[in-house]
């Protein structure tokens, strides 16, 4: 059982706006006291760089920076050398684009759906337009990606599955745990989007057997500038690094170089060290919550809103069997800008837009829609005037 | 001004009663299409000018009501002004938006009920998309068929 009065005392944002109603933690969360604390810390006593100065300070700033990757390891449950900090998710998955590049021949195809966001489309379509490889895209039921029908995109061609774990619109939960042991069988890889789960479901990388995953910290109670690319370690032997430069080379030669090894072949350049650190204090505080706890608290928070809307005339609610903490809806014949500029005036922050997912939005028939997501310092009280902001809204332009 | 008495006023009569709205099949027109990509409103408008003077003005397009309502006001104004006078207003439009106070918002005349957009920062684009348009039809340099 979450308290929330208790969480709350744990995000500063709740001193200066102790009223806001905040439903927009799927595009950033709020950040954590235990963030700011590690991050201010480093920032005002140490401020070195890792794994160059031989000094004390730079061994501290080393230690804290690797710290952060075993939590983010211990979080995933991978090894941690196969944990790359990145700047963000966007990041992490042109890197990985990047390189995989050389892995692909003409012909080869790419699995993907309708659903993923921006950053998890774009990067792969520009790389199968270079490559001369083939995108197919699995047919969504309802707006969900089944097994039935990835399997029907599936084939011995398949040389990359990409999947989000949750949709960031839809809010469901895609089947991955199946789909990674399929796409192995046919000898495809597999990448996997969890920007929107890590915070929200168990990510075990070594349970999943999944080849290479990213997210990010601004969406997990952490800063921004930091993301995180796992990457298997048998992969990490086969692939290049993406970019080059400082810290990620072993030996420069003119004609050749040779790159470290593990996640440090992928780090070029000083990383984001506080953003890490930010991190890796995010992830604790989630482990120590439980994230099974907090998944029960905003799914139980979501039904609530659900349950009051779902039978309300003129709103529609595009995911009504979502599983997480996502509600997408729109309010009849008023645009979703409008909607949130009206939700705003009782101190509801919601999204309105595409989402970064104009594919999703063409699938729905929609231009945009009005996105609701709950995370952890949510509370009934906010929940009911979401509802009561939604319901005025309706009346209001309803009746002009 | 709150947000309902904003929507109340004019915005939501030119919404709903849009002028101008609806494109016509005339090379006459200069063409001039913009989107702000973020939020998905996608406008296009067309001018007709004649001896630096706008003759007539058409609009359509896709996006909230104070995209849209915008859109009709400006193409209502902007009929039968000079390029001259055309640009002054909407800069005048502009600067009443950003809170600029010695302008002369007289020359706005129905538009004036856009004031209170400059309260809420995060309309402000959703408000000049159509001007932006208009303003670059001004410009044949800039006009024909611009996307940004």
């Amino acid at each position: 059982m979450i308290d929330v009065s208790k969480i709350r005392q744990q995000f500063p944002v709740y001193q200066k706006y102790p009223d806001i109603r905040f439903f927009d933690s799927a595009a950033s969360s709020f950040t954590h006291q235990s963030v700011i604390d590690a991050m201010t810390n480093y920032m005002a006593f140490n401020g070195t760089n890792v794994h160059r100065g031989v000094y004390h300070l730079a061994a501290e700033a080393t230690n804290a920076y690797e710290n952060a990757r075993n939590l983010v390891a211990e979080f995933i449950n991978a090894k941690s050398d196969a944990v790359v900090f990145t700047k963000s998710t966007t990041h992490s998955i042109n890197m990985a684009a990047k390189s995989l590049e050389h892995l692909f021949n003409p012909g080869d195809e790419i699995v993907i759906s309708e659903l993923e966001h921006h950053s998890n489309l774009l990067p792969w379509l520009e790389l199968a337009k270079k490559m001369a490889v083939h995108v197919k895209f699995i047919p969504l039921k309802e707006g969900m990606i089944t097994i039935e029908n990835f399997k029907s995109v599936l084939s011995v061609k398949t040389r990359l599955v990409v999947t989000h774990h949750i949709s960031n619109v839809m809010g469901y939960i895609t089947p991955i745990n199946e789909m990674i042991k399929l796409a192995h069988d046919v000898g495809a890889l597999v990448f996997l989007d969890a920007a929107q789960s890590i915070l929200h479901v168990k990510t075990d990388v070594s349970d999943l057997d999944v080849d290479m995953l990213a997210f990010s910290g601004h969406k997990s109670y952490g800063p921004n500038g930091i993301g995180v690319l796992y990457i298997k370690p048998k992969l990490m032997l086969q692939i290049p690094p993406a970019e080059f430069g400082g810290e990620m080379v072993d030996q420069v030669g003119i004609d050749k170089s040779t790159w470290k090894s593990g996640a440090y072949k992928f780090e070029s350049g000083t990383p984001p060290i506080a953003e890490a650190i930010g991190l890796g204090k995010a992830l604790e505080f989630i482990s120590s919550v439980g994230i099974e706890n907090i998944y029960a608290h905003e799914i139980s928070l979501r039904n609530y809103c659900i349950e009051k809307l779902k039978d309300e005339t003129g709103i529609t609610i595009y995911n009504l069997k979502g599983e997480t903490s996502i509600i997408s809806f729109n309010i009849n014949e008023v645009h979703p800008h409008d909607t949130a500029s009206f939700l705003d005036q009782y101190g509801v922050a919601v999204r309105a837009g595409h989402h970064c997912n104009q594919l999703t939005m063409k699938y729905l028939k929609q231009d945009a829609t009005v996105r609701a997501s709950i995370a952890i310092y949510n509370s009934i009280e906010d929940c009911d005037v979401l509802i009561k902001a939604i319901l005025e809204t309706r009346d209001f332009f309803h009746n002009l | 001004m709150d947000l309902k008495t904003l929507y109340r006023s004019v915005i939501m009569d030119h919404y709903k009663n849009p002028k101008n709205k609806g494109l016509i099949n005339d090379e006459s027109y200069l063409t001039v299409h913009l989107n702000n990509p973020t939020c998905g409103d996608d406008l296009v408008v067309q001018l007709l000018m004649n001896d630096h003077k706008i003759i007539d003005l058409k609009q359509q397009g896709k996006g909230c009501s104070i995209c849209c309502a915008s859109a009709s006001i400006a193409s209502e104004l902007l009929k039968d002004k000079d390029i001259v006078e055309a640009k002054k207003i909407i800069q005048t439009f502009y600067d009443m938006l950003t809170g600029e106070h010695n302008i002369d918002k007289t020359i706005l005349e129905d538009a004036i009920a856009f004031e209170g957009v400059g309260q809420f920062p995060a309309r402000i684009k959703c408000a000049t998309l159509a001007w932006k348009a208009y303003e670059k039809g001004l410009n044949p340099l800039e006009g024909e068929h611009h996307n940004e």
